[in-house]
Parts: structure tokens; C-alpha cells; sequence
């Protein structure tokens, strides 16, 4: 092997002939019209050894939350549970077709419509959509039955006012559903500036759709003017779009429908603990207050009285069926925003946070919470001598703001150095540079299900990190030394992009 | 590195440097500085037109994309074909290989709307 | 709202505040823990943290079915998984998008270990090569496949990403009006309108085959094999068509098919999408799946999605980093190429497992059994009186049968028989979809022909 690879690529440890595993020769030879044959199909020929070791090594490259602390803000990386997996794994689960008919498919339906009511009861809004296929694709589904209804009240509104300290996906989203977007700022202490605010929608006056707002807001604070902001919009004829990505914060300890949020997206992998897996799969339900019920994409999966009409172009095959009394059936709501993928939702991932709430009940969901930010705030109390907190007069929530802007101007190390440095300690870094309003951010999100160990140990880290700034900046400017890897250039890889073997 | 005192600057970080009836421009050393590595930019074809002080192009680093504002109005003779295998141009030589586009100007008036290499000197240091 | 308990079947009555039970497994904070933080931090209780929550909405009453252990939960689970009829006991017959294809047994011991399903987004490069790499090696594998320059991580599905496919024609053309045919299957049609409702981009679905094209058009969007399995030989022409139009060709094309059908890039495919889940993913009911996204190079800047690159570090060595981020929301916002945050990423790793596992010649004879498979069964069928198969064009492992009586009542007779039958197709004539890969057992081709030779009598 080369010494700059740490791992040949599948197409470098190809050798023409060599198979992984063998297929049964067809019984006869396939008639197939040769002017649709391809010629030539260059997929990789390895051992099957070969392959094995090939991907436990990859995997032997990765920090992952069954490896170390993982204390992404706003990425909620908590335990993933085993049984969860096991649970998918379970063939009843595993081969139930997306295709089959409603009464083939009552368990998984069941599932299905649990899901919906837990969520809706949690977030105290009216019912859930399962089918959005991740979190913001939860956001175009929210944004896109806002549309809806609003045309539906003959209302042609087409802006969308979305804080500057707003996750990205808000304003692209925005977008998509072909909205423009008008941004405001926070007040100094973190809430939203009602003053500005009101200008804001006084400006824009009856074009305003919707505020989208993230609550507890991406700064990790519970917006004290919450109830206010709501009113403000709703009586501006707009509707609040709640983004969920900090719901573990709060789960338990207020409903966002009491709030004043008319829709607002879940990410099951985060407050619900669908692995990330990398980069996915997650799942994005949104949840709605009654007058946005008919708007629900499809299919959405409703409690069949006995024998009614099913209205199911979704699950054709299965509309002219009759199923049994107290049967679960999926429908398209009447005025429903449509499709966003080809099937009913990412069920796996939806059982998955079925059996997670399932573990915890309402009790365990507020002892969740309250670890959460229990754990978030120790963080705080315990770094903020060493690191300049972002909003020092108040308690955070699930996670804990502070910025690099000390060392910055002690030493010119910057978050991204420190958030290396901490590569070489065995903990994944935080999340840096968001939000953006703050300089140097660091954000940093324990999760509950970290122990109080755990957590001292990497507020120790931190503090020896901010030390080592004082007595050795060179050595965090130029963290990781430990990793696999040192820092990657990542310009040449944007100037010239290799993207392919 | 000095503001070159050979032509004018905008508000937005852009340069003009007038050659004849002709101008080209590009971006000021303090803004390649802001934008950290440029990976790519996207400009103007030959024979499009171009207004003072409105969107001609964007220009992108690793993890950042900015908007280009032209610093005068005109028709684009030229975009500068290096920076297609070469972004990193603007940040080595920002007021010379580095440069953007180039046009055919029109109002001579424009220009007065620019400021001095001295006072883009101030301008940036009032930015802190 | 009140959920009653009785809706969500079999879970026991049992409330975790009934019985003090201090410690939860997933919760490790013990009593002394919290007393000995809470004073660091410098509040007497937990609520004190919570001031900001307005106090009339503080802490409402939630009312879930109580907290099930682990071995309530699996027993719970286990007999709601019992409720469904699926093809882990049942013959099936049943693809119209979804696939039960082989899954290698190495597959999941490896995408489940935990550095792959447990970690982020690979935003750290340094302690994310492993992700990574694959993402890149997937990346590769998929422009195989297609025979397209560049491909993305992943999208959230096929339908989603033929949805994304169509709206990136129209920013590369710079035009608002998509042409799609009507052997698109349905759910993607219903996809790529709910997507392009959101831009007030119109939709318009055309006869299959007879499509007119003008310069108003960004795209003209055709499924291989289509809806109705069939591999259309005329692909190329429809191609230079659109091409004529100014217009881009966007393919959706089932990737096991590539296995042995030629690449849509020979055709003229601009765009290449797909369902990924037929690469060995399990059914679930419909997801989570992984949409397949790759394109030539020239639109390389315009492409949604997450893509990795080559690059090296510090030291020369070869390493891998997410790149042309400035496309994607994070960096962009509103005028992001799309806001999709997400790559399906593990199961976008267990389709390149099951390529590198597979190999050329180990996918071609997936193919070829597919093949060879539905096309027995076929003839058989044709062969069963009131029964017979359309077979005008070419198709790869499905097939419309024209079928003596409504298929309702024919699935509901194979049902008994323990065969999970076709998709209702009907028109004006009773229509059954079918589909064969090399899971049906030459023992099942023998009970379906059986069954369906007993129920139309």
C-alpha cells in the first residue's frame, strides 16, 4: 500500500475475477434484446475477506457516539439504543412491502397512528404527518400546507420572515415553497425584538405567510417572549412555524402548541434517537393545530370506523378493499399539499422513535428533558471562566453558547483550532461558526445521555485546551495530532473537484 | 500590501481601473483577505452588460459565497479565463492576474461615485 | 387530546412514576449526580432552569402509555410486527418501486457497526474518513452504474430525487415548465408536482412515447424500466428530443436493471436518478430508501445534495472532505440549489456494500435471473385460460397481466394461499402488475401458477 492512503479505495483493491460472494446460474439463458444489453460494467471484483476488512477499517476511521462524547450543539447526538435495531430488524417490520394493501399491513399501521397521536399529544398540536422523509423536507411539507391553507382562505401571501440566527435549511426552505425571505435580528439578549419584529411585519403587512422560528431559539435559549411573538403574528393574519430541531430541550416541560405554533416539524434523530448514521437516514413529521389538517401530505394514516370509502391513490390496490371494523387505514387529506416520496415515510426510523418513546413514557420524556439541560447547563457553569459566554446573565437550555473570541484576541486561535484540539482529547468537536450571529461560536449540546463522569471529563479537556492556548498556541493553531488524518485542504478539493475513482 | 493609487474603489470591496474606454475590475486585497481561499468564481460572459453597483457575479471560498457588485456600468469585453483553473489568482494577486471582468465604459460620471486608494484606506479601517 | 391507550395495542398499563424508579438506562444522572451539578451550577431544583417557560404552560400533563422495559417493548413490538401479512412468510409477487432483492449477509454486521451508525455528518474530516471515503466510493459506483461524470451522496428517495432532477433542469435551463411521462410511476408523478407546486412550476404528464417538446420546456422526465416494467428501445430518440427543445433528458432508471441494460448516459441521460433500495435494501414498509443522483459534469455546480471529493492533508496523504458546499443551504440559504440536509447515508453504505459485494458478474446474474424468472412465469401464465400477458414491448421483471376477474378478488384468494399477489394496474380491463426477481423460488412459480389457475375458475 502507498503510504499516503490510509485505505485503498473498492476500485484500487479490485483484481479482475475475484468475487465476494456468488450468485446461482440462471436456468436458462436470458432472451434479452442485445441492442438494450450494456457492454461493459466496471463495478469493483474483490474476496470477500477483502471486503469485510475493507469496511471495518473505514468504520475504525470515525469518532461516533458508540465510541466517545459527541457534543454537537444542535445535533442532539444521544444513545441510540440497540433494541431499536433489533426491533426493525424483525421480519414482520423488515419485508412488509410499501406496496401492500392496508389490511396486509395493520401492525405497521398501527405503529404508524400511535406515532401520530404520541407526537401530536407531546407537542399538544392536533395531528401528525409522517411522511416528510427528513427534517427539512419537514420544513418544505410545513411550509408548503402554510401555502396551502392560506390559498385555500383566498390569502396570497409570499413572504416568510425567519430570524438571522435561523438553522439554513429555514430560509432555503422558504424558498423552495417559492416564498422570499425577510430576516430579523434578536434582541441583545438572545429573544426575539418584538419592536422590531412589529416594523418588520408592518412593512411587509398582509404579505407575511408565517414567521419561522426555531424554539428554544439556536442561541440555546427559551425565547421569554414567546407567547407574545405569537400573538403579534397571528394577528397580523400570519401563522407560526415552529422548527423542532431543539425539541429535546423542552419535551415535557411545555407544549409548543400552547405556545402558539401552528405547524412545526420533529427531527426523530434528534430528540427521538434515530441514529445519524452519518449523514442520515433521519425523518422529518410535522405536526399541525386543526385548521391545517386537511392541507397534510399524503398518505397520512387514520383510524378506519369500518367499511368507509378509503380514499387511497397512494395505496391503490387496497382502496377497493374493505378492511375490518377498528382498522387502520392511510388516506390523502382532502386538500393535501400531495406527495414528497414515492412511499409512506421512512417507516424504520419511525418505529425506531415509536420504540424510544415507548421506552420512556410521558414521566421518562421529562426526565429526559431536564437531564438534557441539566447536563448543558453544568457545561456552562463549569467553562465560563475560561471561554467568553455568549449569554452569561441566563441559564441555557439543552445546550451551552460560548464563543473563542478570548483566545481569539489572547492568541489567535480560533474556535475551529480549539474545536480540533479537542479531536486529539477523543471528543468530537462542537458545533462551530453557528449560529452565525455570534462570532467563534462554540455550541456545545451533552445530551442526557452522557453521565456526570463523562461530562467532567470533557469540561476538563476544555479547560486544559484553554490552558494549553495561554502556554502553547502552536499546538492547538495546528490540532488534530492524533486524528487519522491532519487538517485536509479542503480549497484544492473545491478548485479542483476529484469526485470519482 | 499598499491600496494601488492607479484607480478607484467601491463600498463593496470592488476595484476599477480605467484604460482608455476601457476598465477592469476586481476585487481589493481586504475582501480576498475576508473571503479566506477562492475556490471559484462566477462571472459575466463577453458581451452581457453590467450596471454600477448591481449583481454581476458571485465569488466562493471554502465555506462562504459572496455576491460581486460591479463598480461601474458598461458592456463586458472580458472575463478573465485563468480564474477557471486558477481562483486562487484573486488571492494572490487580487489587483493584477487576480482581476475579473473587463468593460466598456460608458458614463465617465461613475467613477466619481468611487472612492481614492486614501479613502478606501480609511473606509476599511473604519470597519474595524 | 387523549390517547387512549387502548388504540395503541398491547401495552402494558404501567406508569414509571408508579414504582420509584430513580435510574432510567438511557438517563445515567443518579440523585447525588444532580444535587452535586445543580449546586455548581448555582439553583436549588431543575425547574429553577426552566424559569423562562411561561408558567401557565409549564409542565402540562402528557398523556402517553406508560414506559415499557426492554422486554416489554420487544414483546410489544413482536406482536404488532405479527399483525402484518409479509414476504418473510408469504410468496410475493409485489414491486411497482419497491424490490426484494438478495442482501448479502455481510452487509449488516458491517453498515450496523456502530462508528457508521452512530456518527454525524462527516463535517469533522479528520475523525470522519471512514464515512467519508465510502460516501466517495459510493459516489464512484453510481456513476458506473448511470455511466454518468459525477453523482452526489444520496437523495431521500428515488421519487424525491427525480422530484429534485426536474427543479435543477430548471435551473440550468432557466425555463419553468416539466414534461413527464405517464409510465413514470405514479407516486413520483404525485412527487415531482408537490415539489414543483412550491416554485408554481407546472407539471404536464404526457402519453408515453408521443411527447412534444418546445423551448418552453426545462425538461422531459421518462422512468426505465417504466411503471409497467417495460424497457423502451426508443430511449435514445426521446433524448435527442429533448435535446432538440433545449431541454434536459432526466432518466429514472432501476439501478439492478443496470446491470444488464445498457446506461442511460448511452441514451443521451442528462440527469440519471434512482430508487437505490433494490440494491439489496430491506422493504420497511417503504423507507428509509436512498435516491440515487448523478449528471455530467458541466452541471456539476447546479446538483443538489451533499458530495465528497479527494483531496490530502497536511502531510500528503489522501483524505476525503465534503465539498462545493457553497451549493448547499448551510452555506447558501434561500438561493441554495436545494435544502435538502441529509444523504440517507447509511443506506446509501449498504448499497455501495452490496455493489462491491456483487461485482459486475454477481449484479448481471441478479439481472439475469430476474429476467429469466418473470419471463417463465409469464409464459406459464399465458398459458392459463382468461389470462394473458402483455408483452408488446420489451420488459425486465414485470409484467401486466390481463387477469379474468378483478384483482382484488384474486390477490384476496392468493392471500389464503400464501402468496402475496400484484398491484392492481385496471383500466377499462382487469390489470394486474407483477414482478419476479430471483427471490421467488422455483417452488413458488409453481404455487402462483397453481393458485391463479384455481381462482379464475
Amino acid at each position: 500500500m502507498n503510504d499516503n492512503r490510509l485505505e485503498p479505495t473498492l476500485h484500487e483493491l479490485s483484481r479482475p475475477g475475484r468475487v465476494a460472494v456468488t450468485m446461482p446460474a440462471p436456468s436458462r439463458r436470458a432472451n434479452i434484446p442485445p441492442e438494450l444489453l450494456r457492454d461493459e460494467l466496471r463495478l469493483p471484483e474483490i474476496s470477500q475477506l477483502d471486503v469485510v476488512r475493507h469496511y471495518t477499517r473505514l468504520s475504525q476511521l470515525n469518532y461516533s457516539i458508540d465510541t466517545q462524547m459527541y457534543p454537537l450543539g444542535s445535533c442532539t447526538m444521544k444513545l441510540n439504543p440497540k433494541v431499536n435495531d433489533a426491533i426493525t430488524a424483525m421480519p414482520g417490520f423488515a419485508d412488509a412491502h410499501p406496496m401492500q394493501t392496508a389490511d396486509q399491513s395493520q401492525g405497521s399501521l398501527a405503529v404508524m397512528h400511535g406515532l401520530q397521536r404520541i407526537l401530536a399529544e407531546i407537542t399538544g398540536m392536533d395531528d401528525a404527518s409522517l411522511a416528510p422523509l427528513a427534517g427539512a423536507q419537514g420544513e418544505l411539507a410545513g411550509v408548503l400546507v402554510i401555502k396551502a391553507y392560506l390559498e385555500s382562505i383566498g390569502e396570497k401571501r409570499t413572504t416568510i420572515v425567519v430570524p438571522d440566527s435561523a438553522h439554513g435549511t429555514n430560509p432555503a426552505t422558504a424558498a423552495m415553497a417559492g416564498f422570499n425571505v425577510v430576516a430579523v435580528q434578536p434582541q441583545p439578549d438572545g429573544d426575539m425584538d418584538l419592536e422590531h419584529l412589529r416594523e418588520a411585519l408592518e412593512e411587509h403587512g398582509p404579505t407575511v405567510a408565517a414567521l419561522m422560528i426555531t424554539q428554544p431559539s439556536t442561541l440555546g435559549l427559551f425565547d421569554r417572549n414567546i407567547v407574545q411573538v405569537a400573538k403579534v403574528v397571528h394577528g397580523h393574519g400570519a401563522l407560526m412555524y415552529g422548527d423542532g430541531a431543539n425539541l429535546n430541550a423542552i419535551t415535557g416541560q411545555v407544549k409548543p402548541g400552547d405556545l402558539g405554533f401552528d405547524v412545526m416539524h420533529i427531527n426523530l434523530h434528534k430528540t427521538f434517537s434515530q441514529p445519524h448514521g452519518g449523514g442520515g437516514p433521519g425523518a422529518g413529521p410535522i405536526v399541525v393545530k386543526e385548521h391545517l389538517v386537511p392541507f397534510l401530505p399524503s398518505p397520512h394514516v387514520v383510524l378506519d370506523a369500518g367499511g368507509s370509502t378509503l380514499e387511497a391513490g397512494s395505496n391503490r390496490g387496497s382502496s377497493n378493499l374493505h378492511p375490518p371494523a377498528s382498522s387502520f387505514a392511510l388516506v390523502d387529506p382532502p386538500f393535501s399539499i400531495g406527495r414528497l416520496g414515492a412511499f409512506h415515510g421512512n417507516f424504520a426510523v419511525l418505529l425506531r422513535a415509536y420504540a424510544y418513546i415507548s421506552s420512556l413514557g410521558g414521566e421518562g420524556l421529562r426526565a429526559m428533558s431536564e437531564a438534557a439541560v441539566l447536563n448543558a447547563n453544568y457545561i456552562r457553569a463549569r467553562l465560563r471562566d475560561a471561554y467568553y459566554l455568549a449569554h452569561e446573565e441566563r441559564t441555557c437550555m439543552h445546550e451551552a453558547l460560548f464563543s473563542a473570541k478570548k483566545q481569539k484576541a489572547q492568541a489567535g486561535v480560533k474556535a475551529l483550532d480549539i474545536a480540533k484540539r479537542l479531536i486529539d482529547y477523543g471528543y468530537h468537536p462542537p458545533t462551530m461558526y453557528f449560529p452565525l450571529v455570534v462570532d467563534e461560536a462554540l455550541l456545545i449540546e451533552p445530551t442526557e445521555s452522557e453521565s456526570k463522569e463523562t461530562v467532567d471529563a470533557f469540561c476538563d479537556a476544555m479547560l486544559a485546551i484553554a490552558r494549553e492556548v495561554e502556554t502553547d498556541p502552536e499546538l492547538v493553531r495546528t490540532a488534530p495530532h492524533t486524528a487519522p488524518l491532519g487538517r485536509l485542504d479542503e480549497a484544492t478539493a473545491a478548485r479542483k473537484p476529484k469526485l470519482r475513482w | 500590501m499598499p491600496t494601488p493609487d492607479d484607480r478607484r474603489y467601491s463600498k463593496e470591496h470592488e476595484w476599477l481601473k480605467a484604460d482608455g474606454d476601457e476598465g477592469s475590475i476586481g476585487i481589493t486585497e481586504y475582501a480576498q483577505e475576508q473571503l479566506g481561499d477562492i475556490v471559484y468564481v462566477d462571472l459575466p460572459e463577453a458581451g452581457s452588460s453590467v450596471a454600477q453597483f448591481e449583481k454581476m457575479g458571485e465569488i466562493e471560498s471554502v465555506k462562504a459565497v459572496s455576491e460581486l457588485f460591479s463598480p461601474a456600468g458598461g458592456e463586458v469585453t472580458a472575463s478573465n479565463a485563468a480564474l477557471v483553473e486558477k481562483p486562487e489568482l484573486v488571492n494572490t494577486d487580487p489587483y493584477g492576474e487576480g482581476w475579473l471582468i473587463r468593460i466598456k465604459t460608458g458614463d465617465t460620471a461613475e467613477a466619481d461615485k468611487l472612492m481614492s486608494a486614501a479613502d478606501y484606506d480609511a473606509f476599511v479601517q473604519g470597519l474595524g | 387530546m387523549t390517547i387512549d391507550v387502548a388504540r395503541i395495542p398491547d401495552a402494558p398499563n404501567r406508569r414509571l412514576g408508579d414504582t420509584p424508579i430513580v435510574q432510567h438506562p438511557y438517563i445515567p444522572l443518579t440523585d447525588d449526580d444532580r444535587k452535586a451539578m445543580l449546586a455548581t451550577v448555582g439553583v436549588r431544583a431543575t425547574a429553577d432552569l426552566f424559569a423562562d417557560i411561561p408558567a401557565e404552560h409549564f409542565r402540562p400533563e402528557i398523556d402517553l402509555p406508560d414506559a415499557l422495559t426492554e422486554l416489554e417493548l420487544l414483546d410489544h413490538t413482536r406482536t404488532l410486527a405479527a399483525r402484518n401479512r409479509t414476504a418473510a412468510d408469504n410468496a410475493c409477487f409485489l414491486g411497482a418501486g419497491a424490490y426484494r432483492h438478495f442482501r448479502p449477509s455481510l452487509i449488516d454486521p458491517l453498515v450496523m457497526r456502530g462508528e457508521f451508525l452512530t456518527s454525524y455528518t462527516p463535517y469533522q474530516p479528520e475523525v470522519a474518513q471512514g464515512t467519508l471515503q465510502t460516501i466517495f466510493e459510493f459516489q464512484s459506483l453510481v456513476c458506473e452504474l448511470t455511466g454518468m461524470d459525477v453523482a452526489n451522496a444520496g437523495m431521500y428517495d428515488g421519487a424525491s430525487a427525480l422530484a429534485e432532477a426536474c427543479l435543477m433542469a430548471c435551473a440550468v435551463t432557466g425555463r419553468k415548465r416539466i414534461a413527464i411521462s405517464d409510465r413514470v410511476h405514479p407516486n413520483s408523478i404525485a412527487t415531482v408536482r408537490a415539489y414543483a407546486h412550491g416554485r408554481d412550476i407546472p407539471v404536464e404528464v404526457q402519453p408515453h412515447g408521443e411527447f412534444s417538446l418546445s423551448d418552453e420546456y426545462a425538461c422531459l422526465a421518462v422512468q426505465q424500466p417504466d411503471f409497467l416494467g417495460r424497457m423502451a428501445v426508443a430511449a435514445s430518440e426521446w433524448g435527442d428530443a429533448a435535446h432538440h427543445a433545449g431541454a434536459l433528458f432526466v432518466v429514472a432508471a432501476d439501478p439492478v436493471s443496470l446491470g444488464l441494460f445498457r446506461a442511460p448516459a448511452q441514451y443521451g441521460a442528462d440527469i440519471v436518478v434512482g430508487e437505490g433500495q433494490s440494491l439489496g435494501v430491506p422493504l420497511s414498509f417503504g423507507g428509509p430508501y436512498v435516491g440515487l443522483f448523478a449528471c455530467r459534469e458541466k452541471y456539476t455546480r447546479q446538483m443538489p445534495g451533499r458530495i465528497v471529493g479527494e483531496t490530502t492533508d497536511t502531510n500528503g496523504r489522501r483524505g476525503y472532505v465534503l465539498t462545493l458546499q457553497t451549493r448547499e443551504q448551510h452555506i447558501r440559504r434561500e438561493r441554495a440549489t436545494s435544502n435538502i440536509c441529509t444523504s440517507q447515508q447509511l443506506i446509501a453504505l449498504s448499497t455501495a456494500m452490496y455493489l462491491a459485494t456483487l461485482g459486475p458478474t454477481g449484479l448481471r446474474r441478479v439481472g439475469e435471473l430476474c429476467f429469466d424468472k418473470a419471463h417463465e412465469l409469464a409464459a406459464r401464465i399465458e398459458h392459463l385460460p382468461g389470462f394473458s400477458v402483455e408483452d408488446d414491448e420489451p420488459w425486465f421483471h414485470e409484467f401486466v397481466v390481463r387477469t379474468p376477474k378483478p384483482p382484488v378478488e384474486i390477490n384476496a384468494a392468493l392471500l389464503e394461499r400464501g402468496i402475496i399477489g400484484g398491484l392492481d394496474v385496471s383500466d377499462i380491463r382487469n390489470r394486474m402488475l407483477l414482478c419476479v426477481t430471483e427471490m421467488n423460488t422455483a417452488d413458488e412459480l409453481d404455487r402462483m401458477v397453481e393458485a391463479l389457475a384455481e381462482v379464475s375458475r
